[in-house]
């Protein structure tokens, strides 16, 4: 299968400044597929919106990428002129963001917003876009009658399965989600995830799933990227991350969920502070928090990226120089 | 004053005293304006006993009223029926403004968000000396003494360089702690965390829960920690009370309520949740039956039951009563002491 | 706020500037004027010279003298406007905002009923009636008629205040209510109260020269409104007599536009989303 999304190298920083006071995203690599779910999970400052948002150009000053590439399909995202860029959006890739009142026009039926969305992209005639958004909800398992309902009329797991068929209605090749259920109730968001599932494999789209949720995660995701600090310091298929993870952050991320059943023991969270964007040390960002810190090794040199298993990517000096992990 | 007993009423060993017990408790708000208001039914009928040293978990989601709940118990809303009794004395139904503070001087609380929880002119130590000086807890000489050591207790060390801060210069994790030390100054016996941790990073999550724990235990405090994430009240709590739509419907022993839950709500909120240990083959999957209860105009009978997968007629007939399923474990349902669904 | 961004702001800096000017002219406007203002022994209608750089009235009296001690009276009727019109706002809006229940539904009702009044046919029928008296009358009139919209404006923030969580929080922290209020609510709102500060000041400045302007002041005080009531009567027009006639125009809007800046410049240091991009 051929990618459908693949980002080489990037790097993408925030300020007005040049250059900028804070890179968001270092010198990252990330390929997706078509009908595959890419996670990417990290908490606050890891740049993982920052990616996303990178990744189908959607990136407004200050930020701006600093180097890197981004091609979609074959073409070249990072210099597409706003036209490209405009009707790439919605149509070949698309985005579902957080908070769904934050997509949809409260002041609007839901129906003008599909319409108006599909006219923006040469679907001018009513009774097709009424047609098309019906197709949509029922994908969705969104009764058709709250079409011509308002925002708040509906519940936040009916709004953000509105936004999610709103993001499909076009049939685009790549789906974006950016912490699509946070803010959902967890019986809501099972369901929601459930529907994606069966339209991914339906509409054959490829996702990219942004959160802060690995456990979440590991069930949904083919491939799973960790990022910290602006830079992917694991990558590997989901199951295989989460019996053997490698990195230490992943480890210590995943020590931090608690188990829902077994033993009952203390655990510890991640000692520490995340770290300050603006005022990054040299070497391994996570090196201050380390447990296996080497100390003129991590807090010195760059971290290599090392791939293992030809599969699973680290970045981390532990597993050592690139030749070293043929197994 | 009766001994306690379970909700269902089997005696339970009295050992001491509860520290906390509601009996009846129902909070109505009125929303919309004259002529169209509607009554919102945050919560009905909620008997719960807390004891002391105890930890309970308070689980539900959105609309459950656990955040209602939370306010009631500190006054910051007002209750419509009911009574609550701390260490043994029933507050009046209109409690006066010295009532009040006496009250939270006992009873105090940990806020959601630590973005929003502190006034952001005021620095942590000003913060923090508020309640020592409303609740005259020591005199003005020994504040800047006792701040110190609530700092030091809370782990914002080292101490001095916390002071003088201002909560925008300090992070999520940290303004959280500032929240605990000011909730701890007033040294009260119980303590109510209003999902302490769910605005924080997933790394910071659990300090915040270790410190709680470790706080309830050097200071004998009694803690309700309330959270819709299951995973984080068993790691944190003795007891286990899942909430919907306004009322308790099962309450028991954590690791027994999760892991042979009694109520069929309960058991749907287990199985939605993320858990990869278990394979997704053995799950029930949950599909979104219905909506989430609507609290101002709630069915007759058991406000789960239009969602149910068990539900039965008698189920529509009157909120099912309190029944045991095993040792200090209750729930709300007409399935319990039958054949397990 | 904190004072350096206030030094920063461009606004606030070249609005400050222009009314400390006056200010310092109010001042010290006895030692300024080489004239005594009301003095009427100088021939009249003379154009701008060396003895009278702004000329002279048709009644004799020395401009330049005129529009110095002008200064005082608009300064004076403003800034004395401004306090009393802010103080009823804080109780009217802030305080009754905060309280809520009873208090405010009484205090909206008040505040509403005075809103809805029409300001300036009521400012003329005021000054009308209570003709002759002192500026003290002026005064009076100006806050009676000032004070509502700010007061609504107030409210509505102190509302939205008293919600957030660190409110909540002082409450079961056992603060008392008049504590929270001055201690939690009012700083947190400063920058708005600073900002209706001005703008009732602004308010104030133009109520009262539009006032005397049509002759419901004390027509025999110095003030700039006043001036430009006589220049009318004057016909200073007729007579070319542009200075007479410009510049107190010049030095009201001067001042207005200082306290304008002001304004604008407190909105945007106390909301940074509002600040452009330097």
């Amino acid at each position: 299968m051929s990618a459908l999304l693949e980002i080489r190298g990037l790097t993408v920083g925030y300020g007005w400044s040049s250059p900028p006071a804070v890179t968001a995203v270092r010198d990252v690599d990330l390929t997706v597929r078509a009908g595959e779910v890419v996670g990417v999970a990290g908490e606050s400052g890891s740049g993982k919106s920052t990616l996303a948002f990178a990744a189908i150009g959607l990136l407004d000053p200050p930020a701006r990428v600093l180097s890197g590439s981004v091609r979609f399909d074959g073409t070249e995202v990072t210099t597409m002129s706003r036209e490209e860029l405009r009707q790439m959006h919605f149509q070949s890739a698309s985005m579902v963001f957080q908070a769904s009142m934050n997509v949809l026009n409260p002041v609007t039926r839901i129906e003008s917003q599909f319409r108006d969305a599909m006219a923006a992209h040469g679907v001018s005639s009513r009774d097709e876009a009424r047609r098309r958004a019906e197709e949509a909800f029922d994908l969705v398992k969104v009764p058709r009658r709250y079409l011509d309902a308002y925002p708040h009329q509906l519940s936040g797991g009916m709004r953000q399965r509105a936004v999610i068929a709103l993001a499909l209605v076009m049939r685009p090749k790549l789906l974006v989600l950016d912490e699509p259920t946070t803010a959902l109730d967890v019986v809501v968001e099972r369901a929601i995830l459930q529907s994606l599932n069966e339209l991914r494999g339906e509409l054959g789209f490829g996702v990219i799933f942004i959160t802060h949720d690995l456990s979440l995660l590991v069930e949904i995701a083919d491939r799973i990227a960790i990022m910290y600090a602006g830079r992917l310091v694991e990558e590997a298929p989901a199951r295989e991350l989460y019996e053997n993870p490698k990195h230490p952050y992943t480890v210590a991320l995943m020590g931090a969920f608690p188990p829902l059943a077994g033993e009952r023991q203390r655990l510890s969270g991640i000692p520490g502070q995340p770290p300050d964007l603006r005022d990054l040390p040299p070497g391994c960002p996570y090196a201050p928090r380390c447990p296996s810190f080497m100390p003129g090794v991590c807090d010195v040199i760059d971290p290599p990226e090392v791939i293992i298993d030809g599969s699973r990517r680290v970045l981390c000096h532990l597993y050592g120089s690139v030749e070293a992990s043929r197994d | 004053m009766t001994s306690p007993t379970t909700l269902s009423g089997t005696d339970v060993n009295p050992a001491s005293a509860p520290l906390l017990e509601v009996r009846g408790l129902s909070t109505v708000y009125g929303v919309g304006r004259v002529g169209r208001r509607q009554e919102v039914a945050a919560l009905t009928d909620l008997d719960l006993t807390v004891a002391r040293g105890e930890v309970l978990g308070l689980v539900g989601e959105s609309g459950s009223g656990k955040t209602t709940f939370a306010r009631t118990l500190v006054y910051l809303e007002r209750l419509t029926a009911g009574t609550i009794a701390v260490d043994g004395e029933v507050m009046p139904k209109h409690p006066s403004v010295a009532r009040l503070r006496e009250h939270r001087r006992k009873v105090q609380m940990i806020f959601q968000d630590p973005y929003s929880s502190l006034d952001p002119l005021h620095t942590v130590a000003h913060a923090i000396t508020q309640p020592l000086r409303a609740f005259n807890i020591v005199s003005r000489r020994q504040e800047r003494a006792e701040v110190e050591e609530l700092l030091q207790q809370v782990g914002l060390t080292p101490v001095k360089d916390f002071f003088s801060r201002y909560p925008h210069e300090l992070s999520g994790g940290q303004r959280q702690r500032v929240g605990i030390a000011r909730a701890l100054a007033a040294r009260p016996k119980l303590l109510i965390a209003d999902e302490p941790t769910s605005m924080l990073d997933v790394s910071i999550r659990l300090t915040i829960m270790n410190l709680l724990l470790d706080l309830q235990d050097s200071h004998g405090l009694s803690l309700i920690f309330i959270t819709h994430d299951l995973a984080a009240a068993r790691y944190v709590s003795d007891r286990i009370a899942i909430m919907y739509a306004g009322r308790l419907v099962e309450i028991g022993p954590a690791g027994v309520v999760l892991g042979e839950p009694i109520h069929p709500y309960t058991m749907l909120l287990r199985n939605a949740v993320p858990d990869p240990t278990q394979s997704s083959v053995a799950r029930i999957q949950a599909e979104e039956r219905g909506e989430p209860p609507d609290l101002t105009a709630l069915p007759v009978g058991c406000a789960f039951a239009p969602r149910c997968e068990f539900a039965r007629e008698e189920c529509l007939v009157g909120f099912p009563a309190w029944r045991r399923g095993g040792e200090g474990h209750e729930a709300r349902c007409v399935l319990v002491d039958e054949e397990s669904p | 706020m904190n004072w350096r961004e206030i030094r920063h702001n461009r606004r606030a800096m070249a609005g400050a500037s222009i009314l400390a000017v006056f200010f310092v002219v109010a001042i010290f406007a006895p030692l300024l004027v080489p004239y005594s203002p009301t003095a009427v022994r100088f021939t009249p209608d003379l154009p701008p010279s060396g003895y009278h750089w702004l000329g002279t009235t048709i009644n004799g009296q020395d401009i330049f003298s005129q529009v110095i001690w002008g200064t005082r009276a608009s300064l004076f009727v403003g800034f004395v406007c401004a306090t009393l019109i802010s103080l009823i706002q804080l109780v009217m809006g802030v305080f009754a905002g905060y309280v809520g229940g009873l208090v405010d539904t009484v205090a909206s009702a008040i505040t509403n009923v005075f809103l809805v009044l029409p300001a300036l046919p009521l400012l003329i029928i005021l000054a009308a009636y209570l003709q002759g008296g002192s500026v003290f009358v002026l005064i009076a009139v100006i806050v009676v008629t000032g004070w509502a919209w700010g007061a609504k404006v107030l409210r509505a923030q102190a509302i939205a205040l008293r919600e957030r969580p660190f409110v909540q929080a002082s409450r079961v922290s056992g603060e008392s209510r008049w504590h929270i209020v001055l201690t939690h609510i009012v700083p947190n709102m400063l920058g708005i109260i600073v900002s209706n500060f001005f703008g009732a000041a602004l308010f104030a400045v133009l109520a009262e020269a539009g006032l005397e302007f049509i002759g419901l002041g004390n027509i025999n005080d110095v003030t700039w409104g006043t001036m430009l009531y006589w220049a009318q009567e004057g016909n200073a027009i007729l007579l070319g007599e542009w200075v007479w006639l410009l510049v107190p125009g010049l030095c009201l809007a001067l001042v207005g536009t200082s306290l304008g800046l002001l304004n604008f410049a407190v909105d945007e240091i106390a909301n940074p989303r509002l600040r452009r991009e330097s």
